[in-house]
């Protein structure tokens, strides 16, 4: 097997990148409070919202990263 | 139900004639031959990321969810919130499968992901069980969608005595079938770009306007009850609403892509890079689909739960008539019109393609594999139009003579129904090590344990797991798949042992780009 072949087997780990984004949503504990709060949003829900961009790069790094 | 209201209604309609006629002209975007399956069920694969980006969005993001979350919102509270980080997970996991899954099934003409399993695993039986797995989640998933449209209709104030009370809904089934059938997938594809210009200027203009009225972001979040404003903190000796939160978002992000729409969404773009950009984008509807769970909270807030004029709605939608009602409330007639022909039309496109995508499964894998093993690409295609004739029309007569709640449980039901085939789909695409009737068995443990836990916990997914005094409830398509997943490396082993023939008519390079 040359590196070619290797790099194109499929997988890569930068796809362990997407870890951090389940560990830090299926950790529930972790955010369901209220403060700190964040112009009158509770904490519960605008560390979601913030996740949906942040996951989103994440995707675009990653992205970047294995296209060849 | 109050009166008519003319303005809004005049609106939606007239919106819905532009889409009528988009449809049946999409027969002619891009054209390909659609008498060949591939080009009516797929859209021939020609679509770049920007159109697979609207489709996938029109698939994942239904009517159902933009009345369901909201009202779940609404009536239960933070609970609701779990579509968030739910629609955030469900990318990876597209990023690093699907478009293996898209190559493979590129390179040998699969349409259906029972096709892939057919010739990853050459077992007819277990391409047979992934198939009708799918067309039974599916079907409940489209009379689902009917729910938004007779919401909305009702809301208009349009409504009638015995049957013609389902007459509007009917004209738009009548719709949705005829370009269906004439069009294809190209039909929801372009329609779905129309609908997702209405409902991102319905979402942007509710979160700004509705805020405004009310006073604020804290002003809202000041009204809901403290009760709903978070989950609650689990007690001694249990995980509670901890483990149920984070194993609904997991399960349920786990089961979205093996959905048979959602596969006809993936196949249908026209390269695997297609697949894996989209990965990337889609997470802007995911941002509107967390605006759009708030309009429960505002919803509270505008106190139209109690407002008299509501009344009737409420009482015959329950809580799926809140964001109806915070639009009448909140909203110009004019722009009532667009927000509920928004809904409407959201209705249509995942309805088409889910009617599209159980129609090939019917064909291809049960059809072909089983009565007519050598039809023409003509007779294919006929088939696979009556079929989604048929699949629609059932779902028409289930939402009519039938119990919404009925639909609302067989739906919960599907997903723990779904999630059954990822052994053999989706880790499939990485590893032909599974034994197939190793998988097949899993499948079957994984579907019986589900439908139990299912019956046993009232009709409800979660279910509550004791160990060792310690209870912790969680989605049951999570607790099966598990389940499913050691059944079958389990038993992998010791059916290899009796056999050591591998059928796989796919090769590791069919996988890659």
């Amino acid at each position: 097997m040359n590196q070619q072949t290797e790099k194109r087997s499929g997988w890569s780990w930068w796809y362990l990148l997407f870890l951090i984004q389940f560990i830090l949503l299926l950790w529930v504990p972790f955010y369901n409070s209220a403060e700190p709060s964040w112009a009158g949003v509770p904490f519960f829900y605008w560390y979601q919202m913030l996740w949906v961009i942040i996951s989103a790069v994440l995707i675009a790094i990653v992205y970047v990263a294995t296209d060849d | 139900m109050a009166e008519v209201n003319w303005t809004a209604l005049i609106i939606f309609v007239l919106l819905f004639a532009f889409i009528t006629w988009l449809g049946f002209a999409a027969a002619h975007w891009r054209k390909g031959d659609l008498d060949q399956l591939h080009e009516w069920g797929l859209g021939g694969r020609r679509f770049g990321t920007i159109i697979t980006w609207f489709l996938i969005g029109g698939d994942v993001y239904t009517a159902y969810t933009f009345i369901a979350v909201p009202a779940l919102a609404f009536g239960a509270g933070a609970i609701a919130f779990f579509a968030v980080p739910y629609a955030i997970l469900i990318y990876p996991i597209l990023f690093i499968f699907f478009p293996r899954l898209w190559q493979v099934c590129h390179k040998h003409n699969y349409i259906t992901s029972g096709d892939f399993v057919r010739g990853r695993y050459g077992n007819r039986w277990l391409a047979l069980a992934v198939t009708v797995t799918g067309i039974v989640a599916t079907m409940p998933y489209i009379a689902l969608q009917l729910v938004g449209l007779q919401v909305v209709i009702g809301a208009m104030g349009v409504s009638g005595s015995g049957y013609a009370a389902d007459l509007p809904l009917l004209i738009a089934f009548i719709i949705l079938a005829a370009f269906t059938y004439s069009s294809g997938l190209r039909a929801p594809a372009s329609i779905a770009i129309v609908k997702d210009i209405l409902i991102y200027l319905t979402a942007f203009v509710a979160v700004i306007v509705v805020p405004i009225q009310l006073g604020g972001f804290a002003k809202i979040f000041a009204a809901v009850p403290p009760a709903k404003l978070l989950l609650a903190v689990p007690g001694p000796h249990t995980t509670g609403s901890y483990t149920g939160y984070a194993t609904l978002v997991l399960g349920s992000a786990l089961a979205l892509f093996l959905y048979p729409h959602s596969i006809t969404g993936i196949l249908s773009a026209s390269s695997g890079r297609a697949v894996r950009r989209n990965a990337a984008m889609l997470p802007a509807y995911t941002f509107m689909l967390g605006l759009l769970a708030l309009m429960g909270f505002f919803a509270i807030a505008s106190g139209v739960g109690s407002l008299p004029e509501y009344a009737a709605g409420f009482k015959e939608f329950k809580n799926n008539f809140a964001v109806p009602a915070l639009f009448l409330h909140s909203f110009p007639s004019w722009f009532v019109g667009i927000a509920f022909a928004a809904v409407g039309i959201g209705a249509l496109v995942p309805a088409a393609i889910m009617s599209i995508a159980a129609a090939n499964l019917y064909t291809r894998n049960i059809h072909r594999e089983f009565i007519n093993k050598n039809p023409t690409d003509k007779q294919e295609a006929q088939m696979a139009k009556w079929v989604s004739l048929i699949v629609k029309l059932g779902a028409l007569i289930f939402i009519i003579f039938l119990p919404l709640q009925y639909a609302i449980n067989l739906q919960l039901l599907g997903g723990i129904l779904i999630i059954q085939t990822l052994p053999a789909v989706m880790l499939g695409v990485y590893t032909r090590w599974f034994n197939d009737w190793a998988l097949l068995i899993g499948w079957a443990v994984g579907t019986v344990a589900g439908c139990s836990m299912f019956v046993s916990a009232n009709l409800t997914p979660t279910y509550v797991l004791v160990v060792g005094g310690l209870s912790i409830p969680g989605y049951a398509a999570l607790y099966t798949v598990i389940l499913n997943l050691i059944v079958v490396i389990v038993l992998t082993p010791v059916f290899n042992a009796m056999s050591s023939k591998v059928f796989d008519e796919t090769a590791a390079a069919d996988y890659l780009a």
